[in-house]
């Protein structure tokens, strides 16, 4: 058995290796925004209902509030913050502004982030197929059809 | 949440070892195991996480092994299961969302515990299966999502998984070790239906651990219809697994399971005598064949409409599994 | 009309714009509310032991030792009853402890481990149990209304439908669970706070603890999501101030989603029954509005479900009452639409049956009752263009093709109709606009941004009245030390607000005697300044109390109908509005597109359950609440009318944030009704109701 029950947990987030103590009940969510200050990633339901905590795991999107913080070590996580250099926008976050894909923001990181693991999967050949494969982020403001020119517009990019 | 401590399991044999001491919990994607933690169902003092076990990826073959620790997107992404087992790929992707496939797999899908609103309440009521002996708030309450069959007055609740209606339909085994070896059980019957005992969910015992999956025959005209009021992202208010085989435009044979109407999938086998011989896009004689598994039917208060809505669910599977929609 | 671009966009979509929870405090401490488990009651003992003996727990409370504060009334507080200040238990769910710790995993650990005894609790009571009565508590809009003699307009009619309608509890569901840090600086206090107004907060909570209100500073620029779930004040605030002067920390506090259904209002169930009575020829004799409310016991939350009714057909009788009925729930409160969210639902699903009993398209029976004044009181409209809605509305959609038993193989398809409708709230706003020697433009103001694109629209109201960039105008907002505005509440911010730059903006430009476009900040310059400013208020004005002051629109929708299955889908919505002028066409867009999916929620999947023998929403979490995602919607096509309502308010421009959220589950109901021959009543149309 591995011995990774220690209190010292080390994640790679957005190519950075931070090392912390951690309760292993702590969320990776909370695990992000708690004790990395990485407050980007939102937490909306905590039960995997909403998507809000979508980040990327080794490149594919999962839910942060679903996952351990220990169960994620040795895994490369990007969240928002590491999307795209300070002062610059991803392909997909300027497709997102220009389209008006958001209204209040806050599921926003992980609609970009889904949307970007979307795209990448090969899951934006069209408005239905993006469609059904946005769903797992609910936007109650319901910016949802901007959402989907977002991404086919990013998509095509 | 009540604190743990946590170990990665590098073998199926640690796993094994570490399920034998009490107080233990393996984890695999935690989709389901974490919601527990968070809402008490499950307390444990130490929990395993297993996902680097070598159980993991598909055998396509003639009979197709799927490993235990595989996740559903990977199993929904395959080729191979979508050309030969549409009805396996349309069951994942009709689940839960992208990310969540991503993280679930396929032994922890099976694993899932009911919806019932009582079960899932976040201070807890009266529930037979949090708490055996206290009662089942839903017999006398909201009815509406749950079983028409197989319920006892202990427990009225349905099971959640797409995935475990689709592999009653294929006639799938479900390949199980503990210590003592390897053990192989039908899908129909992994999971239990309440009588006396409702707190359990399947018939895996505690010192076993899923290793694996596997479907018999391909099933290439088959089909998973899930009927819900949100289009995506939401549990069945039931659904239907069919698969077919056409002599002409009949039914040579035929497969059917239902979700969401009793605590187990619900494979309709007298209804599958009765369509053998029925044309396909005979939509009226359908209904009558399949009519024959609805006479044990018991609706609760609330939700005679699934009788009717599970009939039709069943019929439109049938019909496009086999081309006729 | 003009469109920009969010200001707020880089912020929201890098991560970095930051909500009340992601307040960056060095040494908070967290905070976990313990619910009660009884519709209602009292507490005999709450048991803190294993809380308080729980690891990383620094103090836990109850009632009996927690900091008293000064009671108030409901508004400004959502529920006029604060938590932890005594034993009676109004609803389930109400806190009976908070227990702070050092982290968020052992605050709500511990939380869990509380337990209580309750006595005098009972089985409680239902919506459909409860008496009619009328309330007591702020009355806005009067419960009764009446102009000519019913009875006189039924016998004048030669068709008379009477009809009941039901609408479901819903919850605001806004993503972001609502959130306070809070901590003292002596007998100042400062709270990061997840409020729709911080300007309600700030004198609430130095209500609550006898500090004057410059003492109390409440720092929300964003808002993920409100909804109204936020607009009055609810138990976080006080509950993480009251923490943090105990413990002398700063104290988080972030609600759970479950809480949220408990402890920040929620959309109550209504009931009505519509009378309507026409000639022959389509026009109204008698319009008879009922409409009544679930409340609980105290406060007497009351939705004025019928006004609609009062201005939005041309009858000699109309009468509309308003009832309330006190129950054992936690507090509803304003959720998009309040009012004519649910009133319209009755109104316009009965206009339909009548104009359908009449044999008249149902676009055309509405035109022929538009009424050339306020039907019930006589004033003018301000502005109301509700026919050109119709009209331009029915074109694009493609109304005059309309016929009945369409299909697509399982599908049947119907096409529905119906009207939009909001009186325009007006409440007062400030702002200050300031041009510094260097020409950079920076505008202030208390207000929260909550989605609705607030700073893009001070952006274009100083761009245009300073004759300057637009984007080159810097908003700073959402701190209570910034002039006040009423609150991102009632649809009021773009009229109250825009009015309020456009005044400050003039003001400036007076000081400097400049005109838009001159070179202001060398003006400042040449004065010999740094800078220029000035602070300008808007508050309705008496002259525009002679109007009668709403918004209108016309919502045409396309539903399927799988006639196994009974699942309805909607491919398509036309909507066509009439709300004053439009500031920023793209926000302003993508608001009422998402007002119709709130009205496609209401018409088809949202409804919580008010578990009847323990009296609380029994799947307080959205598996169990479901609201829409991106797989349910088809096209919305939203459109304005060109136009500017100056009477409403100077900058021209109405309230749209509730507007997109009336009529559309009447119209979809309508459209069910075309396709199927099924009138459902009660909403959501589910599938039971079709198979």
């Amino acid at each position: 058995m591995s011995s990774h029950h220690t209190e010292q947990t080390t994640l790679t987030v957005n190519g950075e290796v931070r090392s912390f103590p951690v309760d292993p009940r702590t969320t990776l969510v909370d695990a992000l925004r708690e004790r990395l200050g990485l407050t980007g990633t939102k937490k909306g339901c905590d039960r995997g209902e909403c998507g809000a905590c979508t980040v990327l795991l080794d490149g594919k999107r999962v839910l942060s509030c679903m996952m351990l913080a220990v169960a994620a070590e040795g895994a490369s996580i990007t969240t928002i913050e590491g999307l795209s250099a300070e002062g610059e926008l991803h392909p997909v976050q300027r497709a997102f502004h220009v389209n008006d894909a958001f209204q209040c923001g806050f599921c926003t990181p992980g609609q970009v982030l889904s949307a970007v693991a979307c795209i990448q999967e090969g899951h934006a050949g069209s408005p239905e197929e993006i469609k059904e494969w946005m769903s797992g982020n609910i936007c109650r403001c319901a910016a949802y059809p901007q959402i989907v020119a977002a991404v086919t517009e990013a998509s095509v990019q | 949440m009540k604190t743990f401590t946590y170990a990665r399991a590098d073998s199926v044999e640690e796993a094994l070892a570490a399920l034998a001491e009490p107080g233990t919990q393996l984890m695999a994607g935690g989709t389901e195991l974490v919601n527990w933690l968070k809402e008490g169902i499950e307390q444990p003092d130490r929990l395993v996480d297993i996902t680097r076990l070598p159980l993991r990826g598909i055998e396509e073959a003639h009979v197709l092994r799927i490993g235990a620790l595989t996740t559903m997107s990977e199993v929904q992404a395959s080729p191979w299961v979508r050309r030969n087992y549409p009805v396996l790929a349309e069951s994942l992707l009709r689940a839960a969302s992208p990310q969540l496939r991503n993280m679930a797999t396929i032994g922890g899908n099976l694993q899932q515990r009911t919806r019932c609103p009582y079960f899932r309440s976040d201070t807890p009521v009266p529930c037979n299966k949090r708490e055996p002996g206290s009662g089942c708030s839903a017999l006398s309450g909201e009815t509406g999502g749950l079983a028409i069959f197989g319920w006892s007055e202990q427990c009225v609740a349905t099971h959640p998984s797409d995935l475990a209606v689709a592999l009653a339909a294929l006639d799938a085994t479900i390949v199980v070790r503990s210590a003592e070896g390897e053990r192989r059980i039908p899908a129909t019957e992994f999971h239990t239906l309440p009588g006396d005992e409702p707190a359990r969910t399947t018939e895996l015992r505690p010192d076993e651990l899923i290793v694996a999956v596997e479907l018999p025959y391909i099933a290439p005209n088959s089909f998973y219809l899930k009927v819900r009021e949100r289009v995506s992202y939401e549990f069945a208010v039931v659904s239907a697994a069919a698969a077919v085989s056409l002599a002409g435009n009949e039914i040579a044979s035929a497969h059917v399971a239902l979700g969401g109407v009793a605590h187990r999938p619900w494979r309709l086998t007298a209804a599958e005598a009765a369509l053998s011989g029925v044309a396909i896009d005979d939509k009226a004689a359908l209904g009558r064949a399949i009519e024959q598994s609805f006479v044990d039917a018991r609706p609760l208060a609330g939700n005679e409409y699934k009788v009717i809505l599970a009939q039709r669910a069943a019929v439109r599977a049938l019909m496009t599994a086999g081309g006729a929609v | 009309m003009t469109s920009l671009i969010r200001p707020d966009g880089p912020a929201k979509l890098t991560g970095r714009a930051t909500y009340a929870a992601d307040t960056q405090v060095p040494d908070v401490v967290y905070a976990a509310l313990a619910p009660a488990t009884v519709p209602f009651g009292r507490v005999v003992e709450v048991n803190l032991k294993a809380a308080l003996d729980a690891p990383g727990v620094i103090e836990a409370y109850d009632h009996t030792n927690f900091v008293p504060m000064v009671a108030m009334q409901a508004p400004m507080l959502g529920h006029s009853v604060i938590p932890l200040q005594q034993d009676k238990i109004h609803y389930d769910g109400q806190p009976i402890a908070l227990v702070l710790a050092e982290t968020l995993e052992q605050a709500q650990h511990a939380a869990q481990l509380v337990t209580a005894t309750y006595a005098d609790t009972g089985t409680p009571l239902m919506f459909d149990q409860a008496e009619d009565i009328g309330p007591g508590g702020p009355q806005w809009i009067p419960l009764d209304a009446v102009k000519g003699d019913h009875q006189a307009g039924l016998a004048a009619a030669d068709k008379t439908i009477t009809a009941a309608y039901t609408t479901s509890d819903r919850h605001h569901s806004a993503i972001e669970p609502s959130a306070t840090i809070a901590w003292w600086e002596g007998e100042e206090v400062v709270l990061h706070s997840s409020v729709q107004a911080a300007a309600m907060a700030q004198p609430v909570v130095a209500t609550a603890f006898g500090v004057p209100a410059e003492h109390v500073r409440v720092i929300c620029p964003f808002v993920g999501g409100g909804f109204g779930s936020k607009g009055y004040v609810w138990p976080h605030l006080l509950l993480a101030a009251a923490a943090a002067k105990a413990s002398g920390r700063a104290v988080k506090l972030v609600m759970t989603r479950a809480q949220m259904f408990s402890l920040s209002g929620h959309q109550p169930a209504t009931a009505h029954e519509v009378t309507l009575a026409a000639t022959n020829d389509g026009k109204l004799t008698a319009v008879r509005h009922y409409g009544v409310n679930a409340a609980a016991r105290v406060g007497q939350y009351y939705e004025a479900t019928t006004s609609a009714s009062t201005w939005l057909y041309d009858s000699p009788n109309i009468e509309v009452h308003n009832r309330i009925r006190e129950v054992d729930r936690p507090q509803p409160t304003p959720m998009r639409a309040p009012m004519e969210g649910m009133g319209q639902f009755a109104l316009e699903s009965a206009v339909d049956e009548l104009a359908h009993e009449l044999g008249i398209d149902p676009v055309e029976f509405r035109i022929r009752n538009e009424p050339a004044v306020n039907p019930m009181d006589g004033k003018p409209f301000s502005q109301r263009s509700l026919v050109e809605c119709l009209r331009q509305g029915a074109a694009k959609f493609g109304w005059a093709d309309r016929k009945p038993g369409m299909r697509d193989g399982n599908d049947l398809i119907g096409w529905g109709v119906a009207v939009s409708t909001m009186p325009a709230f007006r409440m007062p706003s400030s702002a200050r606009v300031r041009v510094g020697s260097d020409g950079h433009v920076v505008v202030e103001t208390g207000m929260q941004e909550i989605g609705s694109g607030l700073p893009g629209m001070v952006q274009l109201v100083a761009g245009e009245v300073l004759g300057v960039d637009p984007a080159d105008v810097e908003v700073r907002h959402g701190d209570s030390s910034f002039p006040p505005h009423s609150g991102t509440v009632g649809s009021i911010s773009t009229g109250a607000l825009g009015s309020a730059v456009q005044a400050a903006a003039t003001e400036v430009l007076e000081k400097l005697q400049a005109q838009p476009g001159d070179q202001l900040g060398a003006m400042v310059d040449a004065a010999g300044l740094e800078f220029v400013d000035a602070e300008a208020r808007w508050a309705p004005d008496e002259a525009s109390g002679g109007y009668s002051i709403q918004t209108y629109g016309a919502v045409f929708a396309e539903v399927r109908v799988d006639e196994d299955l009974g699942l309805v889908r909607v491919p398509r919505i036309v909507a066509v509005y009439s709300a004053g002028r439009i500031i920023n066409q793209l926000a302003a867009r993508s608001q009422m597109s998402g007002g119709i999916i709130w009205g496609l929620g209401q018409a088809l999947l949202e409804k919580s359950v008010m578990e009847p023998t323990m009296g609380r929403f029994l799947s307080r979490n959205l598996a169990g609440y479901v609201v829409p995602v991106n797989a349910d919607i088809g096209s919305i096509d939203v459109s304005f009318v060109d136009e500017a309502d100056r009477i409403a308010s100077p900058v021209g421009a109405k309230g749209i944030g509730e507007l997109g959220a009336t009529g559309v589950s009447a119209a979809i109901a309508n459209a069910v009704f075309h396709a199927t021959g099924r009138r459902v009543r009660d909403l959501p149309i589910r599938i039971h109701d079709l198979l």
